[in-house]
């Protein structure tokens, strides 16, 4: 914890997969490993299900970090996908440097479901460094939380 | 406030009455988690959002925690659940069932995981209390968009495709033809009969090799209900468990199968002689037109295109002079056939180790090194030197062998799992040396894995018969001959681990127990039916305990060594195991698929085929009458790839929706909980 952001914790939003990640966290659980209490999962059926919107919702709407992980790459259950996960987590970092936040605040973090450990070392190293950072604090500027879906939803208006 | 589906409506209350139960699991959660403290903060916070019960117990699973559930639904007309309790990968099933009990669509029921994700890995319990409240609030965000599902039901068809003629192979056709189904049974070698076909004895008993699988090939060419396609690949797989349709190239054998009758007339006039790579592992000869071995099945020979002399010079034609029965045709061509199947099973086996890339053990430079194929290929009486264990020069019988363990697996520079076969394998070779040849016989080893039945018996007997041990990875093959009594001889340097000193044995003879590794085309045949590998190559199992046969992909079953190195029993039990499951589904006549799928909104697809290009199931097809595309239902595995990518947003994942997801995080991120009290960074 750094002077400048003194008594700032973190909110981590994290996408896992269903076969491999989610499964880490399962094992991280059993073994009874600990991690800081900052994230908050969310599981998808594959990596390759996340819409850079969800992370980008997740920020807004006061998460300080969003971590996505899924299984190692060649070993997607659904063949390739995560490699397409892997392409539009590319984009949204640089996305997000245009916009004016720090990349550091998305991580990709590959856990097999034998992993259990090394998700939780990667929660944790996630922590100290948005903790670092500081708070993001998208939320209450623009229309508060609301950020994308109203243009989402207006772009699904446009015509086909 | 954030709007959401749930949101209370002019009469003032919220559209779906939700349930939430939060369980203690013993003190599992309690003990960590203050739980009332959570099920209150529900019953108040989270009444807005349309709950209207909140309830906390000992063991929700139990059934006394379920009855809770039920009873809720019927007397307090419940619309949704949520528990808060352990991961989904436990319970979901358990609560799902229970809620169709009381007439509740199973998929109208979430878990929100504090069990596994909050109380076992954290410590500080008010931290942890407030995380449980946040997963809780996700997981009620998230359920009032949940939709009923209705599994989908596909048939079966009652055929089964079988890739490979391997022992594992054969044992699934059999079985599977023996219940009455019919079987195709897709070879690409001339015969069946794989590997085991080549090997002369079989561990621990010793029995012959061909003595117990001939009868089973004969079986399989003979059997009614199975239709055999050797030197045969199948090309493209499409379609979905129940009804596969699967191409596949019968290559050109250049013998008319209705007129041959395999007398082998056309294998004795043909004058070129051919090194046999594949059957006789480099070590023999075979013709241009040839059956790899006597007992092959089906008896009918191939030409072989790239050696033959007509097709190379335009002129020979022996076979054809003195074929009695005219059934060689030189113009025949490939063919392409085209079956229906509900089930595969993929028996495709393994390939050695090319033992030349450890090239300080010299195969392929100093001569007298063989690999344990050819080895089993000199042992074999039908083989090239008629079953006499001789060095390369056909003649002189070794007085002392090396051989060597873990060529090519247990190493880091290579693989690093164990290929199981090869320690039984070179006692196996220990015993047949000193048998025939009675020579000193060296076996060095890392560990000795002697581990099913009758296997350490074995190793015994091995020992008692006098084979010297030497615990140690050899770090070098070589002629060069440094001392007295090495001259002429392959020198054998290796760490003696328990003598703790480095050791040069002077042999005739070096056998290299080369690993298994995995096919060289696994992956691309993994893509055509639509199974993955794993990091060294094999193709992965569904659970590797309890779903070995099965894969992530419906209707498509693995066994044998394509999943990873075996010795013949397990094989065969996988081949039986592969061949149960599709039986199982074949008497059930039809299928539940887990309704977990991407549909697409004809109305909002713009055609810009972006979806197109991104599925691995082939699930996804581009209509061009309509401009549009279409989701196969049965074909989607439902991991929501398209979802994400459709820019229209025409395409939506059921079960795991967009607003299924956005509400859930803006649960968790209490967003409609404003104002909350909020430790632990809310």
């Amino acid at each position: 914890m750094t002077d400048q952001h003194e008594g700032f914790d973190p909110v981590i939003i994290g996408f896992t997969c269903n076969w491999c990640s989610y499964r880490a966290a399962d094992l991280a659980g059993m073994a009874r490993i600990k991690y800081p209490p900052n994230v908050r999962l969310i599981r998808l059926m594959c990596s390759g299900r996340l819409d850079p919107t969800f992370a980008l919702q997740a920020l807004a709407g006061g998460a300080d970090g969003v971590l996505i992980t899924g299984c190692h790459p060649g070993e997607c259950h659904y063949l390739e996908q995560n490699y397409k996960a892997m392409r539009r987590f590319q984009l949204l970092r640089r996305t997000l440097q245009q916009m004016g936040v720090e990349p550091e605040r998305v991580r990709l973090v590959w856990a097999s479901a034998a992993e259990g450990q090394q998700l939780a070392d990667a929660i944790a190293e996630m922590v100290e460094e948005v903790r670092v950072l500081g708070p993001l604090s998208w939320r209450g500027q623009g229309n508060g939380g609301k950020l994308l879906r109203p243009e989402a939803e207006e772009a699904a208006e446009v015509g086909a | 406030m954030i709007d959401h589906a749930n949101a209370p409506g002019p009469d003032g209350a919220a559209k779906e009455r939700i349930g939430v139960y939060v369980c203690h699991c013993g003190s599992n959660i309690a003990g960590t988690v203050d739980v009332a403290e959570v099920r209150e903060w529900a019953e108040q916070r989270l009444a807005p959002d349309g709950v209207v019960v909140a309830r906390d117990y000992k063991f929700m699973c139990s059934s006394l925690g379920q009855e809770l559930i039920e009873k809720d639904i019927k007397e307090q007309g419940l619309t949704r659940v949520v528990v808060a309790a352990c991961s989904p990968h436990l319970h979901e099933q358990t609560f799902r069932t229970a809620c169709q009990r009381a007439n509740l669509n199973p998929y109208l029921c979430e878990l929100a995981s504090i069990r596994e994700q909050v109380s076992w890995v954290h410590s500080d319990k008010d931290a942890a209390t407030a995380k449980s409240k946040a997963v809780l609030c996700g997981a009620v965000q998230r359920v009032a968009h949940n939709e009923p599902l209705e599994p989908l039901r596909v048939p079966i068809h009652p055929a089964t495709l079988v890739v490979g003629g391997g022992i594992a192979g054969i044992q699934a056709a059999l079985e599977l033809a023996d219940a009455g189904h019919p079987v195709y049974l897709v070879e690409r070698q001339p015969s069946i009969g794989g590997h085991m076909a080549q090997f002369d004895k079989t561990f621990p008993t010793l029995d012959c090799s061909a003595c117990i699988l001939t009868p089973r090939m004969v079986s399989v060419g003979t059997h009614p209900h199975i239709t055999l396609l050797t030197w045969s690949e199948v090309e493209k797989v499409d379609g979905y468990v129940g009804n596969f349709t699967a191409t596949i190239r019968k290559k050109a054998r250049f013998i008319n199968t209705d007129l041959c009758t395999g007398c082998g007339i056309c294998q004795e006039k043909c004058p070129k002689r051919v090194i046999d790579k594949e059957y006789e592992a480099g070590l023999g000869y075979r013709k241009a037109v040839y059956t790899p071995f006597p007992q092959a099945v089906p008896k009918y020979p191939v030409i072989d295109e790239p050696n033959c002399t007509y097709f190379i010079k335009g002129k020979c034609k022996a076979c054809e002079k003195f074929c009695p029965t005219d059934a060689i045709d030189f113009n025949q061509e490939d063919e392409l056939v085209t079956i229906e199947v509900g089930n595969i099973v993929l028996a495709t086996g393994y390939d050695l180790f090319d033992a030349r890339r450890v090239s300080q053990y010299g195969h392929g430079r100093l001569a007298n090194v063989f690999t344990s194929l050819e080895f089993e290929r000199m042992t074999n009486a039908s083989g090239p030197t008629n079953g006499k264990i001789v060095l390369r020069d056909g003649r002189t019988t070794p007085t002392s062998v090396g051989i060597i363990h873990c060529v090519g697996s247990r190493d880091r520079n290579y693989n690093n799992y164990c290929s199981s076969i090869c320690c039984m394998q070179s006692l196996k070779f220990a015993h047949l040396v000193k048998e025939r040849a009675g020579a000193t016989v060296y076996n060095f080893y890392i560990d000795m894995r002697t581990t099913q039945k009758d296997y350490d018996e074995f190793y015994q007997k091995v020992l008692e018969e006098g084979t010297l041990f030497i615990r140690g990875k050899v770090a070098e093959v070589t002629d060069a001959a440094r001392q007295p009594g090495e001259e002429g001889k392959l020198i054998i340097q290796a760490e003696d681990t328990l003598a703790g000193k480095q050791r040069r044995i002077p042999v005739d003879m070096v056998i290299l127990s080369a690993a298994l590794e995995p096919r060289h085309d696994a992956k691309a045949v993994g893509k055509t039916f639509g199974i993955s590998c794993s990091v060294n190559g094999f193709f992965i199992e569904k659970h590797p305990k309890l779903d070995p046969v099965a894969t992530m992909t419906e209707g498509v079953f693995i066994a044998g060594c394509a999943s990873g190195p075996k010795d013949i029993p397990a094989t065969v039990s996988q081949g039986a195991a592969a061949a149960a499951r599709v039986l199982g589904r074949i008497s059930q006549g039809e299928i539940e698929l887990e309704p977990v799928r991407a549909t697409i909104e004809e109305a909002k697809c713009s055609g810009c085929r972006i979806c197109n290009d991104l599925c691995p199931f082939n699930a996804i097809t581009f209509i061009e009458e309509r401009m549009v595309t279409e989701i196969n239902p049965a074909l989607c595995q439902g991991c929501g790839t398209c979802v994400a990518a459709c820019p229209a947003g025409a395409i939506s994942g059921s079960g795991f929706s967009n607003e299924q997801i956005l509400s859930q995080i803006d649960g968790l991120l209490m967003l409609n909980v404003e104002h909350a009290a909020a430790p632990a960074g809310v």
